[in-house]
């Protein structure tokens, strides 16, 4: 492989002008997407990034790379098509909770099982922003929008729950305003072989300002949040004294020594949808980070392997085996 | 007449009737398969039930498999049959009607006890009670006779009664004088690792043909002596599905592309996601997808990689791709989608004959949004249609709709191999130069660049929002819309400058023209001829390519005083001729039974036709 040049976040900028709000929490993904993607050693032209419907979704036209503007909640099935197509490419999917958890939830949950080598960043502000604030599948219950003046009746998606479900390979979540947090979580997506399933809690500074302030807040975060590292103690706390430790079924806060170390590479998803139980557990810390990575053959490696064994086996075929067949009978 | 006495035949129509369960399907494909290897020219008409078991016995679960097959060129698969096989009562009493006079029904009385008439709904026997009075009706105990045969046989009884089809084939076979060969081999090769079937099979495919001889139940035996006349090269039976399967696998590597197909099970398009994953030898990817949805999606994916995308379906997945199908046109890229038509609308009739999406395959997308669309004819026309629609999808940089239906889906026929010569290849070039690079910079047909992921310094953003015609970046601007919204219309017409001038089959001029599409073509084609021997100046025209229509078709319609158009639908290619060319006045002829037309009726109403004064 020839040498690559060593790319910056500002070679992935197209010269498109950025028509996200001000304040939107757009924003400091895609540099963060810009930053990763700089930082992975592929090559520019090697990237696609896939989007489906919605102010997210704007993203492919923002990155000078290769990229497709696609149809609502199809992302993940024309990400697939590229993907198995040509898997040299690194694929990504920019999708928002409405276009991925609703209208393209089947899609979001058969790529996840087949395992798709790509990465799907999921942007959550929990409203459809870009048809001007209805609740999504990820508004909390009794929430005022347009479409529910007087409270959501839906039930929410956890989105985590649902990849986890899914059968997801990587499952992670980070957050718009902890930009070096993002990057983490982003670089261990992109080092990941097969899909990984990115939340990421974003800011609608329009429709729902203020959706994860209680949780993302400087003065509160540390407190409220707890940073899943592989390996390491699940410990959080403004002072790093607190910890989590896993007592039967249930989390309970400890102290920091007592904590339980984090592994989100054990077969089963059991522990990673234990914890995501926290969300539902006000005084408790929500998880963010690293919650399942585990190695499954991904279905882009699988369908080539396939393609070659049966060469390997049946040979080449020619257009004219196609065609003229044992079975056929000459006329004279 | 003995037994012993041979009569030669030109022309002969059997249908295999029985209960789903009954293997007539099997029965049908195997009769086919030798009668193609006899060397008689051949089609077929298999007619199933929705359901894969329907009750037992019933009128609904009947499965019937109908073949023509001829010392001379045939376009149908019969009017009328000569024989019918009826494995029961509800298959007796749904097809006796449809035999010609004087024919001969081969009845298995071993399946008409008391209770099997009351499935069918009958108060009195057909067999005794002169309901078949005028044709004439051979009675075996077919069950019986099967279980004789396999009597040393260490099987089940239900496995044994199973191998009856095998009796009922064997039998005919002795009737049309067809050699056991190709059958006997073919189930050496079916149950090779259960060689105790094969076996048993066997043995009563040998029965069945030695008893129609020793047990004298038909007035002697036929032979149809193969075609004289055939053109001579290379042929082999070949069914609409695996034709288009096939095809679409040439036509991508005649555009120097690897195919890639996206595909979700659909009746009765499935058989061509099912063949071209055998294929994978052949540089084939086939993924069937969560719904038809994602299916046209990863086509799509896959052309924006830098292969030939494909989706498969039928009406009800037609619909679901819509949306999508307008992606593939405002971002350009080449895509084939193939309509297999069932009875619609909705569910319809899943397992039944209609040509009814023209019109959706015509407007079906939000938009503007016209797309080019080619129609196969039957299952020997499938493989150049495929192979069409990957031309134009990869030269014109555009989705293309390829129609086909049930009838074509299952029908089989004697298909001559094209000279591996005359496949003239159409290879994409992809650009790779970054000098004055734009994803929209068109060639002379109008076709945009293709620039594939991997290649650096072409790195471009297509997407559903409108692009600027020069830059293509997204654009709001309203005469930049007029402007694209013209290019990708003149695009679409100007495929027609690659197309020929459809030939008038028949009079080049006269009282008549029969415009058709799709499986209409053989009916049609039989119905202009039997009117010419009449003396009537009658022409066929047979339109492949619906959208954009040929040029110098107002040139033929002036030659005719009259126009007509037979379709199985309400007259979808009628009201768009119609709307195309308003000087002329296109008469129709519908037909939405779930049954392909047959050649006599349409000459009937084209005789009507004739008598009505203008």
């Amino acid at each position: 492989m020839s040498v690559v040049q060593q790319l910056k976040a500002k070679d992935f900028k197209s010269d498109q002008e950025v028509r996200w709000c001000p304040g939107c929490g757009d924003y400091s993904i895609l540099s963060g997407v810009q930053k990763t993607m700089a930082d992975m050693g592929i090559p520019r032209e090697n990237y696609v990034v896939v989007s489906g419907i919605g102010c997210s979704s704007r993203f492919p036209y923002y990155m000078e790379t290769y990229g497709m503007h696609g149809i609502h909640g199809r992302a993940n099935a024309i990400a697939t098509g590229v993907k198995v197509a040509n898997p040299d490419l690194s694929v990504w999917v920019i999708t928002g909770d409405g276009d991925g958890l609703s209208i393209g939830g089947n899609h979001m949950i058969h790529s996840l099982r087949r395992n798709v080598d790509m990465k799907i960043i999921l942007f959550n502000n929990e409203i459809y922003g870009l048809t001007k604030g209805q609740y999504s599948p990820t508004t909390p219950e009794g929430t005022k929008t347009k479409t529910s003046p007087y409270g959501s009746l839906d039930h929410p998606f956890n989105p985590i729950q649902l990849a986890l479900g899914a059968g997801a390979t990587f499952v992670a979540r980070t957050m718009d305003v902890n930009p070096k947090h993002m990057k983490q979580v982003l670089q261990a997506a992109a080092e990941h072989k097969g899909a990984a399933f990115v939340e990421v809690w974003q800011n609608c500074v329009i429709f729902n300002d203020g959706a994860y302030k209680s949780w993302t807040e400087k003065a509160v975060r540390d407190e409220k949040t707890i940073n899943l590292v592989p390996g390491e103690k699940m410990i959080f706390g403004k002072d790093r004294d607190k910890g989590l430790s896993t007592d039967g079924c249930r989390i309970t806060v400890c102290s920091a020594e007592e904590a339980s170390v984090w592994d989100p590479t054990v077969d089963s998803a059991g522990p990673a949808f234990m914890m995501t139980q926290l969300d539902n557990e006000p005084d408790m810390p929500r998880p963010m980070g690293v919650l399942r990575s585990v190695d499954r053959p991904t279905l882009d490696q699988q369908v080539w392997d396939q393609v070659g064994a049966v060469t390997g086996k049946k040979g080449e075929g020619t257009l004219k085996d196609l065609i003229y067949t044992p079975d056929c009978w000459v006329v004279e | 007449m003995s037994s012993e006495e041979l009569i030669t035949q030109d022309d002969v129509t059997i249908r295999f009737a029985g209960d789903s369960g009954d293997g007539m399907q099997l029965t049908g494909t195997q009769f086919t398969a030798t009668t193609a290897k006899v060397g008689n020219d051949l089609a077929t008409f298999p007619d199933f039930p929705a359901e894969i078991r329907a009750p037992a016995g019933t009128r609904a679960g009947v499965s019937g498999f109908q073949i023509h097959f001829s010392s001379h060129d045939i376009y149908t698969p019969g009017d009328d049959p000569n024989v019918l096989v009826a494995m029961n009562p509800a298959a007796l009493i749904t097809n006796y009607k449809d035999l010609r006079p004087g024919g001969i029904i081969l009845v298995n009385t071993g399946a008409f006890t008391e209770a099997d008439l009351k499935k069918a709904e009958l108060d009195s026997n057909p067999l005794t009670d002169g309901t078949l009075s005028g044709f004439r009706v051979v009675e075996e105990d077919i069950n019986q006779r099967t279980m004789e045969a396999l009597a040393d046989t260490e099987l089940s009884k239900k496995d044994k009664l199973r191998c009856k089809n095998f009796y009922t084939l064997g039998m005919i076979y002795w009737l049309y004088s067809r050699p056991l060969e190709p059958t006997l081999e073919w189930l050496q090769e079916k149950f090779k690792n259960k060689p105790e079937l094969a076996e048993a099979n066997a043995k009563v495919l040998k029965a069945g043909y030695n008893h129609g001889e020793l047990l004298r139940l038909f007035q002697g035996h036929y032979e149809v002596p193969k075609v004289h006349d055939a053109p001579a090269g290379t042929y082999r039976n070949i069914m609409g599905n695996q034709g288009l399967a096939i095809g679409l696998v040439a036509g991508a590597r005649l555009a120097g592309l690897k195919p890639f197909l996206g595909s979700y099970p659909i009746t009765p398009a499935t058989d061509i996601l099912q063949h071209m994953s055998l294929l994978k030898n052949y540089d084939v990817i086939t993924c069937q997808m969560e719904d038809e949805i994602a299916g046209i999606c990863t086509a799509i994916g896959a052309s924006f990689a830098g292969r030939l995308g494909m989706t498969t379906t039928s009406g009800p997945g037609l619909a679901l791709k819509t949306e999508a199908a307008g992606l593939a046109v405002i971002t350009e890229l080449p895509l084939v989608i193939v309509d297999v038509q069932r009875g619609g609308p909705s569910t319809g009739l899943p397992t039944k004959v209609e040509q009814s999406d023209l019109l959706q395959a015509m407007f079906g997308r939000n938009g503007d949004a016209a797309v080019p669309i080619v129609a196969c004819a039957s299952p020997s026309d499938a493989f150049d249609c495929a192979v069409e629609a990957c031309r134009i999808a990869t030269q014109y940089m555009t989705p293309v709709i390829l129609l086909s239906d049930n009838y074509i889906a299952n029908g089989a026929e004697p298909w001559k191999l094209p000279d591996m010569d005359a496949l003239k290849p159409f290879p994409v070039e992809f650009v790779t130069d970054p000098e004055g690079f734009t994803p929209y910079r068109r060639d002379e047909k109008l076709a945009r660049n293709w620039a594939k992921p991997g290649t650096p310094g072409l790195e471009h953003r297509i997407g559903g929002l409108e692009k600027d015609a020069v830059t293509g970046n997204v654009s709001y601007d309203p005469e930049n819309h007029q402007k694209m919204t013209e290019i990708r219309r003149a695009k679409v017409l100007g495929v027609r400058e690659s197309i020929p001038t459809p030939e008038v089959h028949g009079a080049e001029s006269g009282d008549l023209l029969v415009v058709a599409w799709g499986s209409t073509m053989g009916a049609t084609r039989a119905a202009v001829e039997r009117l010419q021997k009449d003396g009537v100046a009658a022409g066929h025209l047979h339109l492949r390519h619906i959208w954009p229509l040929p040029k110098g078709l107002p040139e033929i319609f002036a030659r005719f005083k009259k126009i007509v158009v037979p379709e199985m639908n309400t007259g979808q290619l009628a009201l768009l001729l119609q709307s195309e060319y308003p000087e002329f006045r296109f008469l129709k002829f519908d037909k939405v039974m779930g049954k392909p037309f047959r050649a006599r009726e349409l000459k009937a109403h084209f005789e009507e036709i004739l008598e009505e004064k203008s």
